[in-house]
């Protein structure tokens, strides 16, 4: 049934006749168009990768960042619309800390993402508001291990072993299904992940973009943070070498 | 405004609670008083806030049983969310209603109990609303008389039958010198396997000496 012109895609307070709300939909296609990013879920940790496209040569490296700290064991990776992404990391920092001062626990995975789920799902509930265009993957790090989740525009979210959002979601998907999630180290998945986003970046469309990787993990100290520059550069080098040899057997 | 209004009804109380090897044990005398009136001679002090989590009420009746009643209802929340809450969060709730309510509260908690992470620990909440982990604690006007007395015979690794007669001997001893504390010796004995209660008749309290 087309949507067009039919006055069902105006407002989230109204359903199409087949039951959709087509806002949220197409906060969905705001998500698909964004620089990929990927989280992957190992037996120590949790990795989070982001194909960051960079909108102006004028622009000082490192800006604009698209993964942040929700937590010390808990980090944001988003896709989307950028102030949306940050919008929801502001509220993501202010219920880890609520749970913080209540119970005087670090926050686990599956609350905060049941809170992060919860806020974004109330934005496609009233006619005054937008559904964000945004979707977070959630790395943390609780007493019973590494965990990640990803929330949709929809405010639906699933627990993930490996996720990928954005415009390179579908080849990233079929790369995370390939490895051997279960007995990997978050030191192997860096660099996998480092190859997936160069894998997936298409240089024709987009041609500057920066890699930005995160993990939390027991090599972190179950700590949020970046990962450390020598071990990011080995990744992002070997990265350009994969997408090179790649490039060779093409000919 | 801490302290009692006119007519409140206190517990001018001995409360003890400590830890051992399997968990921990908790006590408490059974007077509630009025002024000089005992309005309960037989009270239970010892209030269950979740299957082995426990906490002994010292301060005002009315104010000590309606923490131990919100505390009880988010452990209740807690729980059917997100599995057992241990006893640190349990302390913690009962800290953040003293402390946020300190102006209006006269209440005094000891947090005793056994969970996973933790085996079993103590947690002592005194009047301003602060949070201290401890071996053992005393509280209640009656534990004034025992500091001594516990500083003394606390051992650390006492099985759970030294840990009874600790916790007795303590109690008795609070009684025996504190007007505002008597009646029965009620215990609690909080592990892995849930919860045991002893009851010591006012008969048949520990007698030291009697000048």
């Amino acid at each position: 049934m087309s949507s067009i012109g039919t006055g069902y895609d105006v407002s989230v307070s109204t359903y199409s006749p087949d039951g959709r709300v087509f806002q949220v939909e197409y906060a969905g296609k705001a998500v698909e168009n964004s620089g990929t990013a990927i989280g992957i879920r190992v037996k120590d940790g949790v990795v989070l990768a982001v194909e960051k496209l960079v909108q102006s040569k004028l622009l000082v490296p490192g800006a604009n960042r698209r993964i942040q700290n929700v937590d010390r064991h808990v980090g944001i990776a988003t896709a989307g619309l950028l102030a949306d992404g940050r919008h929801i990391v502001k509220r993501a920092r202010e219920e880890a800390q609520s749970w913080r001062d209540v119970y005087r626990l670090p926050i686990d995975g599956k609350n905060i993402a049941s809170r992060v789920g919860d806020y974004v799902a109330a934005y496609t509930l009233y006619s005054s508001v937008r559904p964000f265009g945004s979707s977070t993957i959630i790395a943390a790090m609780d007493t019973t291990g590494p965990k990640l989740y990803m929330v949709e525009p929809s405010g639906l979210y699933w627990g993930y072993h490996g996720t990928a959002i954005g415009k390179g979601r579908q080849v990233a998907k079929t790369e995370i299904e390939k490895l051997n999630l279960e007995e990997m180290t978050c030191r192997e998945a860096v660099k996998h992940a480092a190859r997936i986003i160069y894998n997936v970046h298409d240089d024709a469309k987009d041609k500057e973009f920066e890699l930005e990787l995160s993990w939390v993990c027991e090599e972190s100290k179950g700590l949020h943070q970046i990962v450390p520059k020598e071990i990011a550069d080995e990744a992002e080098t070997l990265a350009k070498a994969a997408l090179n040899d790649d490039d060779m057997d093409d000919d | 405004m801490s302290g009692l209004k006119p007519g409140e009804v206190n517990l001018g109380t001995s409360i003890m609670a400590v830890e051992f090897a399997h968990g921990v044990i908790i006590g408490a005398d059974s007077r509630t008083t009025t002024g000089s009136y005992i309005a309960n001679r037989v009270t239970d002090k010892l209030t269950e806030v979740h299957d082995t989590i426990y906490c002994c009420r010292s301060g005002s009746a009315a104010d000590t049983q309606a923490v131990a009643d919100i505390v009880h209802y988010y452990l209740q929340m807690y729980s059917v969310q997100n599995g057992k809450p241990t006893v640190p969060l349990a302390a913690s709730l009962f800290q953040e209603l003293c402390y946020q309510n300190k102006d209006g509260l006269s209440a005094g908690i000891i947090v005793g109990g056994w969970d996973k992470e933790n085996g079993g620990s103590v947690w002592n909440v005194p009047l301003g609303g602060s949070l201290h982990r401890q071996p053992f604690a005393i509280g209640g006007s009656g534990s004034t008389y025992i500091y001594g007395y516990c500083d003394a015979t606390y051992r650390d690794g006492m099985n759970q039958e030294e840990c009874i007669e600790f916790v007795k001997n303590s109690l008795a001893l609070a009684m025996s010198r504190d007007g505002s504390s008597g009646g029965v010796i009620r215990m609690a004995v909080i592990t892995e396997k849930g919860v045991e209660r002893i009851f010591v008749p006012g008969d048949k309290l520990p007698v030291h000496w009697q000048g």
